[in-house]
């Protein structure tokens, strides 16, 4: 039996709502960043699946280019991350609140 | 063809003015830096007169060319070149301005050595070479205007020039912006005649605008608005009625400036406009009469100021407003071609009067009071006798030049029926007569009145030379104009009269004839100037108790001469005075402090009334944003939804 395009559509709803849903709520950097690799991934099967469903191969290759592309913002954000901690020794987005009036 | 080089004799100037200006501070040889400045005019010169020996040997009909060198503005309609227009009165100018500038500059290398600024110098005297060829060279308005504002740019720059200088109230710089403030009123009705011009013949080419306005009646209103903008032009730059209060502050400049700038060449730029745009101002016989009267009062009431002067430059100042009065009036009475003649011959004997004066100046160590002048004859010999021609020359005794010319104008002025304007001018003469002799007898002869250890001598040759030219044309200049009652065939009249042709149609001329009243008035002339002389010679030399006792006693109409009938006061309450404080009360303390102040302070005080609410947005938590940014993706799909 083949899985249905509604299907996969649905549950890469699903998953970017999660996501959507630990960035708002989420208190720790760290967790809100796997967050947002999760609304990456999610995106990432709605390409696949629409490629798969219309027979067409540029869904695909996109998909190489947001994982290329999630890789390097993993690379940055944690480093950023790092540093973050090393000059607050916290992360904890609450309290990373300096940049307003 | 020697037309196509006159190109050249324009840009040499500029091409002067680029190299003294650009590398004659680091060159330190003011022989190199004098000399240069120099040789661009001569150059300029040597082209006149190839062009000039050109025109002479071909027939009249051929003599008028236009020389195109580039195009400068093409905008619709309007198309302006850097065209020259080389015809018998342009070429005449030119002889004048590169001849006499040529001269001067020579006389300057002497006058100016020593000066920090000698660099300087020549570098705007090249400038202001290169834009008064312009004016005269121009073949449509806006060249010309590109010229005279260039020429009261430099006259700016250089009656300044020693702008650190004490003069009368002030400084040099004091009197320079007089000049260019005054010149700009002046301007401005010049540019409203070219505006008008433009709108009635949509064109600023002189071919073009002169051959549409010799189809127009006569006394058409449009005309007259025209012609009197451009003579308010005219007053301005040639120091007339009312717009003459600047020339004789502009004398604060280097002598050499006074001579070329202020009295040879740049303020006769407002004859020779009035000359060439003749067509349009014989078809307003109303602008002609303002013409031939505001130059008769000028010719009078300048004459009148410099009888009691104390200032040797200062007379001469007043004088060159006189003589200047002279040539309009001629302009005014259809006398086209001798105002161009007086103003070739005024270019001679002032240049010179004011060379000599620069010379005597610079004997007493910079002495310009003629109280504490006297005696110099012996000491200055070369200086006085070139001195006495240009003194002679300019009261008109025959032979010299300036007999001829203010002769013809005056005779013209009577013969065209303005006989009231012949009698001032006639009376103007015997002044001009007075007050140059009185200048002789005090600067040269009498007893010595200068300091004991002034030890003034003859300047060098650089000097001297230019002055001998100066003089001995001064002498024969006039030769070119002898009218045909005294035999001659007035080669100047006949040379111009394919200039003026146009014009001389519209006027109803009277014929040629050689009538018993020319002589007469002939006659009446050389009676006024030699009386005028015999007056000088006999109250400055032998009766000076008469002065004397004038300056003593101070009856009211010495003082009203004394302070040049107080225009300069009258100026001052009437414009001057209301002008500044009505800036300082009513546009700065009311319309900048509080009305544009406040708004401006207003809207930055609003704006930040605004953003102090706004700011508090930014709450620094990068949840709040991802928050707001998902509300506009959702009211971004849903309406996309909805839709």
């Amino acid at each position: 039996m083949t899985i249905s395009l509604h299907s996969y559509l649905g549950l890469s709803a699903i998953l970017f709502a999660i996501g959507v849903a630990g960035v708002l709520t989420r208190r720790n950097v760290i967790v809100v960043f796997m967050c947002i690799e999760l609304m990456l991934n999610s995106v990432n099967l709605t390409l696949i699946a629409y490629s798969a469903f219309l027979g067409e191969i540029t869904g695909q290759v996109l998909v190489f280019f947001v994982m290329a592309v999630a890789a390097a913002e993993a690379a940055v954000g944690l480093a950023i991350v790092i540093a973050l901690f090393r000059n607050r020794q916290t992360v904890n987005i609450d309290e990373i609140n300096i940049l307003k009036w | 063809m020697a037309y196509q080089l006159v190109g050249y004799a324009v840009f040499l100037p500029l091409a002067g003015f680029l190299f003294n200006g650009l590398l004659g501070r680091a060159l330190k040889s003011e022989k190199l830096v004098g000399w240069i400045g120099s040789a661009t005019v001569g150059a300029g010169f040597v082209i006149a007169c190839m062009i000039f020996f050109q025109m002479l040997g071909s027939p009249p009909g051929e003599r008028s060319h236009i020389v195109a060198v580039f195009p400068w503005i093409t905008a619709g309609s309007l198309s302006v070149g850097f065209s020259y227009q080389v015809d018998q009165l342009s070429v005449l100018m030119m002889l004048i301005v590169t001849g006499v500038g040529f001269l001067i500059h020579v006389y300057s290398i002497g006058y100016m050595h020593g000066d920090r600024g000698f660099w300087r110098f020549f570098t705007y005297m090249n400038l202001f070479i290169f834009a008064m060829l312009n004016l005269v060279m121009a073949d449509n308005f806006l060249l010309l205007f590109l010229g005279w504002e260039g020429v009261g740019l430099c006259s700016y720059l250089l009656i300044g020039f020693w702008y650190e200088k004490k003069f009368e109230k002030g400084t040099t710089a004091d009197a320079a912006k007089k000049a260019f403030i005054v010149n700009r009123v002046g301007d401005f009705g010049f540019l409203i005649g070219m505006f008008l011009i433009f709108e009635t013949f949509g064109s600023l080419s002189f071919q073009s605008v002169f051959a549409q306005a010799s189809m127009l009646p006569t006394g058409s209103s449009v005309i007259f608005w025209v012609t009197l903008a451009l003579f308010f032009g005219a007053t301005g730059k040639s120091a007339q009625i009312p717009l003459f209060v600047w020339l004789p502050d502009a004398m604060a400049g280097p002598t050499p400036v006074s001579a070329l700038i202020h009295a040879a060449t740049m303020v006769t730029a407002g004859v020779y406009m009035v000359a060439r745009c003749s067509i349009l101002f014989v078809l307003a016989p109303a602008t002609m009469e303002i013409v031939a009267i505001v130059g008769a009062v000028t010719a009078l009431f300048a004459a009148s100021i410099g009888l009691v002067q104390n200032d040797i430059k200062k007379v001469l100042a007043y004088s060159t407003i006189s003589q200047l009065g002279y040539m309009f009036l001629g302009l005014g009475v259809g006398a086209f071609a001798a105002g161009v003649f007086h103003v070739l011959t005024h270019a001679f004997f002032k240049a010179l009067l004011f060379l000599a004066s620069g010379a005597v100046i610079h004997a007493l160590h910079e002495e310009q009071d003629i109280r504490k002048m006297g005696g110099l004859r012996e000491h200055l010999p070369v200086t006085y006798r070139t001195f006495l021609i240009g003194a002679i020359a300019i009261a008109g005794i025959p032979p010299l030049a300036g007999f001829f010319s203010k002769d013809e104008i005056l005779w013209r002025a009577f013969s065209s029926g303005h006989w009231a304007l012949w009698l001032v001018g006639f009376a103007g003469a015997g002044l001009t007569a007075f007050y140059m002799f009185r200048l002789v007898s005090l600067t040269f002869d009498g007893e010595r009145r200068w300091r004991a250890d002034a030890h003034p001598h003859e300047a060098s040759a650089t000097m001297t030379v230019p002055l001998i030219i100066l003089a001995m044309l001064s002498v024969i200049g006039g030769f070119v104009g002898i009218p045909a009652s005294l035999g001659g065939g007035n080669s100047i009249e006949h040379w111009l009269e394919p200039v003026f042709e146009r014009a001389n149609d519209k006027l109803t001329l009277l014929p040629h004839s050689v009538e018993p009243a020319e002589y007469i008035l002939m006659g009446l002339s050389v009676a006024i100037a030699l009386g005028g002389i015999m007056l000088a010679r006999s109250w400055y030399l032998r009766r000076k108790e008469i002065p004397e006792r004038i300056e003593a006693q101070k009856p009211a109409w010495y003082m009203v001469l004394l302070n040049k009938y107080y225009v300069d006061e009258i100026y001052d309450a009437a414009i001057v005075t209301p002008t500044i404080k009505g800036s300082e009360v009513l546009l700065w303390k009311i319309i900048d402090v509080r009305v544009i102040d406040w708004l401006v302070n207003a809207v930055a005080k609003a704006l930040a009334a605004v953003s102090r609410a706004a700011r508090l947005v930014q709450t620094g938590v990068a949840q709040n944003y991802v928050f707001v940014f998902l509300l506009g993706v959702v009211a971004v799909l849903g309406w996309l939804i909805a839709k």
